[in-house]
């Protein structure tokens, strides 16, 4: 195929008056001043709206008794590829193991989602949320009552079965 | 009515003194917010509006961080001068707005008020002095940094502000052949008596003392000395803290006073359309005009005429300064050769033939006795306008946009190089 050069027409500059077309680029800047559409988004009062995969902080499933469904399985700490969550499993009388400690440090957390992935009670999730900001690094490290108490919506991972979400 | 004398007089003045003073550093806190609104405007962004009603505040809040941030002197940099250099940067653009009327005058109990800090009979050539003095805070800012950018900022400001000097001159020569006189109050007071403001019979030269401004204050087109994307910010690229602000200061100042300037000397300064408001001192007498028979006519100034010709006066200025803002962010930067071509190869040549081209006429109409009035502007409107439609539309063509490496296209040349004989033949 043979490539194809675009010529810029440019006008001659022994005939063009700098003058004119600098009034001419001042009526075109003066149109983008008085136009009343501006692109700034005003943050704090017009929020973005997340896309339905957005992978944010994190937000542990509850049952309706307010007992994490987390199993302590060890699963999401073993792939996790930033080791940021810290998972201590306990057992209680019926031999339903449950997570003594659940931490995640959403500092060292690269919003993978491979938790959420990985999980095989649906319990930890990764969600549309991503204003945490805080005044100590310490206050970071999300505990498990931290993580149930989260009330933004999770993520909806990509499903390769199902790759339009449909 | 008199014009105030003794004790009043003096507290007059203080009162004018600081509360112009005040006035022109509030405009410059004004001018860098509505810079930066404007800008965001011109590019379809909204601006700072978050301190405050619309962002009202915020120069209140710059003034406050630069106070409060730290102020850092390079190691190598030429101590006294260093120190030196945002002073004397900052005093020139802040004193010359003393001689420039800002309204008619103000009746008092104790006398009339001049509304004006010092009516100096130098006038206009104590602003030309003032405003080449601040070159030498640009270029010593600039060599005592000891930093190459800040260097070549320096060097650039000062074969800029020279170049256009010239300019600025020669297109004042116009304004002062016309008005007679050097004093801003009596060029006020010309355009009064001639019916139509200086912008009209001497379109060419208001032109070019636009252009010269802009030079002159460093703004865009012509801001060589602070190139952002060649010097990072050129002449103050070393200072921190309140000093840079001194900087940022003087440059709004002298923007400030530039708009005033140009306002006064093309557009009438204070004075507003019809005879109402014109005021003049003659032999002791605040007069509004001079009747047919060569009488004078006393002028009645009222404290709502003052106020009226301010705000006339603001809005002038205030026009010249959104100019300044809008252009700054319109044209591109020229090229260091481009201003250098267009100071001495197109305005200065310009100004010089227009000099000449008003001198004959202004010299014409007086032989030829038109009184000096409506008609006698029209006239030499019409003269202007012809040789502003030369300069716009044959003179910078091709001349402006385009420097020395374009007037000539390159040609691309094969030239036949003569083959070496072969060795041993």
């Amino acid at each position: 195929m043979a490539i194809s050069v675009k010529v810029m027409e440019r006008p001659d500059p022994e005939s063009t008056s700098y003058l004119r077309a600098a009034l001419s680029g001042m009526a075109l800047t003066f149109k983008h001043l008085m136009n009343p559409i501006k692109v700034t988004q005003q943050y704090p009062e017009e929020q973005t709206e997340l896309h339905p995969r957005w992978r944010g902080t994190h937000v542990m499933e509850t049952h309706a008794d307010g007992r994490p469904k987390c199993v302590a399985c060890g699963l999401c700490p073993t792939v996790c590829p930033a080791n940021c969550i810290r998972l201590v499993g306990g057992e209680d009388d019926q031999g339903n193991r449950f997570p003594l400690v659940y931490e995640i440090d959403e500092f060292r957390c690269i919003f993978c989602g491979m938790c959420q992935e990985v999980c095989p009670v649906e319990a930890i999730h990764v969600g549309q949320h991503f204003e945490n900001a805080e005044y100590t690094r310490d206050r970071f490290v999300y505990d498990l009552d931290r993580l149930m108490e989260q009330d933004h919506p999770s993520t909806h991972l990509w499903d390769p079965s199902d790759p339009a979400s449909e | 009515m008199e014009p105030i004398s003794g004790i009043w007089a003096y507290v007059a003045m203080t009162l004018k003194v600081t509360g112009i003073f005040t006035l022109v550093m509030i405009v410059v806190a004004y001018a860098t917010l509505a810079e930066r609104r404007v800008s965001a405007w011109i590019q379809d962004r909204r601006g700072p509006n978050r301190v405050g009603p619309f962002g009202l505040l915020q120069p209140i809040a710059d003034g406050i961080k630069n106070i409060l941030k730290e102020e850092t002197l390079p190691a190598t940099a030429s101590r006294v001068f260093f120190v030196l250099a945002p002073m004397i940067v900052l005093v020139p653009s802040l004193v010359t707005f003393a001689v420039i009327p800002i309204a008619a005058p103000l009746p008092t109990p104790a006398g009339v008020v001049d509304m004006i800090i010092a009516d100096v009979p130098i006038g206009i050539l104590y602003v030309l002095a003032l405003s080449s003095l601040a070159v030498y805070g640009v270029v010593l800012g600039g060599w005592a940094s000891n930093n190459k950018y800040a260097f070549l900022g320096g060097l650039r400001a000062s074969a800029q502000m020279v170049s256009y000097e010239v300019a600025l001159g020669l297109s004042l020569i116009a304004v002062l052949m016309l008005a007679g006189n050097v004093t801003l109050t009596d060029i006020v007071w010309q355009q009064q008596q001639l019916g139509m403001w200086f912008a009209f019979p001497l379109s060419l030269a208001f032109i070019l003392f636009v252009i010269s401004a802009f030079a002159e204050t460093n703004r865009l087109p012509f801001d060589m000395p602070e190139a952002e994307s060649e010097l990072i910010t050129g002449y103050h690229t070393e200072y921190s803290a309140m000093k840079f602000s001194a900087f940022m200061i003087s440059e709004f100042g002298h923007m400030v006073t530039a708009s005033a300037l140009m306002a006064t000397l093309f557009l009438g300064g204070w004075d507003l359309p019809g005879s109402w408001d014109n005021a003049y001192w003659h032999e002791g007498q605040l007069i509004s005009g001079f009747a047919d028979d060569g009488s004078v006519i006393l002028a009645n100034p009222a404290l709502w005429k003052t106020a009226a010709t301010f705000a006339g006066f603001a809005a002038k200025t205030g026009f010249f300064l959104v100019l300044y803002i809008w252009i700054r962010w319109t044209l591109p930067r020229f090229r260091y050769d481009q201003v250098m071509a267009l100071g001495w190869k197109v305005m200065l040549p310009t100004a010089l033939a227009y000099v000449m081209v008003i001198a004959g006429a202004i010299l014409f109409l007086d032989e030829v006795g038109l009184d000096w009035g409506f008609s006698y502007g029209l006239v030499l409107t019409g003269v202007s306008g012809l040789a502003t439609f030369g300069f716009m539309f044959f003179l910078d063509r091709g001349k402006t946009i385009s420097g020395a490496a374009v007037k000539e296209p390159q040609k691309s040349r094969v030239d036949r190089v003569p083959q070496p004989a072969a060795l041993g033949e």
